[in-house]
């Protein structure tokens, strides 16, 4: 030190150090300005990210959460549908000739004619008329009102999806078609309400039919199978290692593994049920059940890492209080320590169960992306999931699955920010700290 | 018929409880000292019925199935599966099933509606017996645990035992798990190069897993070189990255050293909120928004991009890797020892200084270590994939071309397949055991980079 201050001593004065320093702190502040903008850069590309990804969801999507409707009288023609040929009949027939008679200038008595004006009813029509007169056959000779969903093209039109002004050439909806149509808006039979279809119909070839109800159904069995197994197995697991394993090299291995599945990606562990579940065991395909089975699998090591925390978190007090009254080991883990750590064990369950909720992979390897159009009544059934019937109507060609998916994918969101909404209140709510 | 057996089940552990419970009141109402608590007799009665008996439910609940399948299809008439293969068998046991469901389509040969008849009859007699050797084992080990009940009975230790039983192997399940992955991957591994050899797989630069459904068809002979396919999951996965690193690098130096505290609360659960979106819905963005974007912007510019381009996949897996990054190298950031702060501070550095020489350097094994698991995750993410990526595999570096990936090759060799003995089903699982090789090494050495750093420093 004595050197170098004698040789600032010795040399002729020129810059002090903190004139150096004022000299270059510009530049150096600027420099950190510089690195505060890219980051701040980063994270609004990661909004921005985010914002185009709900934005494009919601823009195409919420058009599906209303159907478009026409409300029109059916006579119920005797000579089209005779009683005695129950349930057989000509339902379709019958519903194009009431259409045909509120579209004046129409002539129904040509084919095509009639086959185009039918085209405006959803394929669906039909077989609701048929449930109708099958369940009341003194409908026969009378006229009901119906009101029915439009096929797609015209739901489309109606949402302005289809723009008019498009060359009728390159429109799904001929320009005679529009004009029925706007016939039939200037009657004021069409309408356009809360889409229930959406969550109360199957899955279906025509997007105006298609709806979740299947789905739901069968990513309830399959969560439902998911939390029986790796719930219990999970907390099982967890309170061994934390609590009672002795330190020994078992219980270290056990640790790694646990590690290491959390990370072994999803697709591996549809192969896993795809070769052992069904291969082996012979448990049906496609079925909620054997999707449960998988994702609980894939759940546990989620529910282990949450549970040791919750557990770790509980101050060494409680239990030395426990063991010094009297309790056994075990009394004091399931009579203390347990409880005390229950919401940070339930917070964590519901954060692996809904990422479960949206992993798609496994169940797609176990066939669980079928065409079904009943919804499942037992695990065992086959049946499609949520992510899975997203997988399905985003493959779909037919332009109105396109708005489906988008409102499939805001249903599923919905219910993961549901499920993550309940987790965080039970954390603030029930979280104890120390 | 299959709830049944549960019900007597839960009955008779119920019935076990309150027995011994009963009887363990009575000798401490008789006046004598109990050792175990009487509510420990009843749970020990409880749980010596409940673990045997529902594990032996269990085990021939999942039996049954597949043996009686194979009684009914070893007892069909001689020379009717002479000539078929396995789809051909499988089909028939489907015929069969479906009859004896009551569904029959046209009209069934006599011995299928016999072995229907037997089959419907052997399911009926393994029920029953289920049934009753629940009732038998129920009361067996009911009388058991009766028998024990006295007064220096250690109930309370039994109990405890079993429940510790119960809880190691709850904690095996993640070695069975492990084990389960790699046995059923390598014996379908094995029985793939059986059929193909291991060198063509391995070092072979043509996959074309299409085989000839027919014999006379004519079609390629189907190729398994997988160096196509690694190409293409390593093209997408440094698109990814080039997307990720830099975005959730930059942001986790922002909000760990200058955000504002509130900036910070809100910006880290958005993040989160980024990582919880299921990569299906990442999937249906990539085909719905950045596909179409790039494909009208490289044509705009005169650039011939292909309708399923790695760009778009990569670049959507990018951004769902952003928070995994950002909250890797957030906390590597935030274990740095505050001394180190201090002492660059102190120093008279500025905020910007320190954190470029000194916090960056010093957690760098840190964030190499969550970068490394986010080049597994991205290796083996499927759905963004398989929807947004192609199916031929191509030797291409070229990211505006279609390439394929490991998991998009297993997805469409299994959708919709039934048969394990052709080599395209196979190939799928071959794919699989070295997606699962690769991943675990990466994993694990990226876990003891991130371990070993932070024992460093703690």
């Amino acid at each position: 030190m004595t050197d170098i201050s004698n040789a600032h001593g010795a040399a002729p004065r020129r810059t002090t150090s903190s004139e150096l320093v004022a000299a270059s702190l510009k530049r150096r502040r600027r420099k950190q300005a510089y690195l505060q903008g890219v980051g701040l850069g980063a994270i609004l590309i990661a909004f921005l990210m985010l914002f185009i990804l709900v934005a494009s969801l919601v823009s195409t999507g919420w058009q599906a959460f209303t159907q478009t409707h026409v409300t029109l009288d059916v006579y119920v023609d005797p000579e089209e549908i005779p009683a005695e040929r129950l349930p057989r009949g000509g339902f379709d027939d019958a519903l194009a000739a009431s259409l045909g008679r509120m579209l004046p200038g129409t002539d129904m008595s040509d084919r095509g004619t009639a086959r185009a004006v039918e085209g405006i009813l959803s394929n669906g029509a039909q077989f609701e008329l048929r449930d109708r007169v099958v369940a009341d056959p003194s409908l026969i000779g009378q006229t009901i009102t119906m009101t029915v969903p439009v096929s797609d093209p015209f739901d489309q039109l109606n949402k302005g999806l289809i723009e008019r002004e498009t060359p009728e050439v390159n429109r799904r909806v001929k320009d005679n078609e529009v004009a029925w149509f706007d016939t039939l808006a200037a009657n004021g039979a069409i309408s356009k309400p809360f889409n229930w279809g959406l969550f109360t119909n199957a899955d279906s070839r025509f997007p105006e039919l298609a709806g979740l109800k299947g789905a739901l159904v069968g990513s309830f069995w399959a969560l439902l199978t998911c939390f029986l197994i790796s719930f219990p197995l999970g907390i099982g697991a967890a309170i061994y290692l934390e609590e009672f394993a002795p330190k020994s090299r078992l219980s270290d291995f056990i640790e790694v593994n646990i590690n290491n599945l959390a990370a072994v990606p999803s697709v591996v562990f549809g192969l896993l049920a795809l070769s052992v579940f069904i291969g082996w065991f012979g448990l049906p395909r496609s079925a909620p059940f054997v999707g449960g089975l998988t994702l609980a699998l894939m759940t546990m090591p989620t529910i282990i890492i949450a549970t040791r925390a919750a557990l770790k978190a509980v101050p060494p007090s409680i239990r030395e209080a426990a063991l010094g009254l009297g309790a056994s080991r075990q009394q004091v883990v399931f009579h203390h320590v347990l409880p005390l750590a229950m919401p940070g064990i339930l917070t964590g369950t519901i954060i692996g169960l809904a990422q479960a909720l949206g992993e798609t992979a496994p169940l797609l390897l176990i066939g669980m992306n079928a065409f079904i159009t009943s919804a499942a009544s037992s695990p065992f059934d086959s049946s499609t999931a949520l992510p899975t019937q997203i997988f399905i109507w985003a493959d779909s060609p037919e332009r109105g699955f396109v708005s489906r998916t988008s409102a499939a994918i805001l249903v599923l969101l919905g219910f993961l920010v549901m499920m993550n909404a309940v987790a965080i209140y039970l954390r603030q709510k029930f979280e104890r700290k120390w | 018929m299959t709830a049944l057996p549960f019900l007597l089940l839960i009955l008779a552990v119920a019935a076990g409880y309150a027995i011994n419970r009963g009887a363990a009141r009575a000798i401490r109402d008789g006046g004598s000292r109990l050792h175990s608590m009487t509510s420990y007799h009843g749970v020990f009665a409880a749980l010596l019925i409940l673990v045997p008996v529902l594990t032996f439910t269990l085990l021939w609940l999942a039996l049954q199935g597949p043996v009686i399948d194979r009684i009914t299809m070893s007892g069909l008439p001689d020379g009717a599966l002479d000539g078929l293969d396995s789809g051909g068998v499988q089909l028939i046991l489907a015929e069969i099933k479906s009859v004896s469901r009551g569904q029959i389509f046209g009209t069934p040969e006599d011995w299928k509606i016999a072995a229907s008849e037997r089959y419907v009859l052997l399911h009926t007699r393994a029920d029953w017996f289920l049934v009753a050797a629940v009732c038998v084992l129920s009361l067996a080990l009911l009388a058991v645990a009766r028998s024990r009940v006295a007064a220096d009975f250690r109930a309370r230790q039994g109990v405890e035992g079993i429940v510790t039983g119960l809880m190691i192997f709850c904690s095996t399940v993640a070695i069975f798990t492990t084990i389960g992955i790699i046995l059923s991957l390598s014996y379908e591994t094995y029985r793939f190069f059986e059929l193909v050899p291991v060198t063509e797989f391995l070092f072979g630069l043509n996959w074309e897993p299409q085989i000839p459904l027919r014999d006379d068809q004519i079609a390629a002979e189907g190729a398994f070189g997988w160096l196509p396919v690694i190409l293409g999951t390593i093209v997408i996965t440094v698109v990814a990255l080039v997307v990720a690193v830099p975005v959730g690098l930059f942001s986790a130096i922002y909000l760990n050293e200058f955000a504002p505290k509130r900036l910070r609360s809100v910006v880290k659960p958005v993040l989160e909120i980024l990582a919880g979106v299921p990569t299906v819905v990442y999937g249906f963005f990539a085909i719905l928004v950045v596909a179409p974007a790039i494909r009208s912007f490289g044509q705009s510019i005169g650039l011939d991009v292909s309708p399923n381009t790695a760009l778009a996949a990569g670049g959507v897996m990018g951004i769902m890797l952003i928070p995994f990054i950002s909250s890797f190298a957030d906390d590597a950031l935030s274990a740095v020892p505050q001394a180190m702060r201090d002492g660059a501070l102190g120093l008279g550095s500025t905020r910007g200084e320190m954190m470029t020489t000194v916090l960056f350097p010093a957690a760098l094994p840190g964030i190499v270590g969550g970068v490394l698991l986010a080049v597994s995750r991205a290796i083996g993410e499927t759905m963004i994939v398989v929807m947004a990526a192609g199916l031929i595999a191509k030797m291409t570096i070229n990211p505006l071309d279609s390439v394929t990936t490991v998991t998009v090759q297993i997805v469409t060799m299994l959708i919709g397949d039934t048969s394990f003995d052709n080599p395209k089903t196979l190939a799928a699982f071959a794919l699989g055991m070295m997606l699962f090789l690769v991943t675990l090494v990466i994993n694990i050495f990226a876990l003891r980079i991130v371990r070993k750093y932070r024992e460093a420093y703690d």
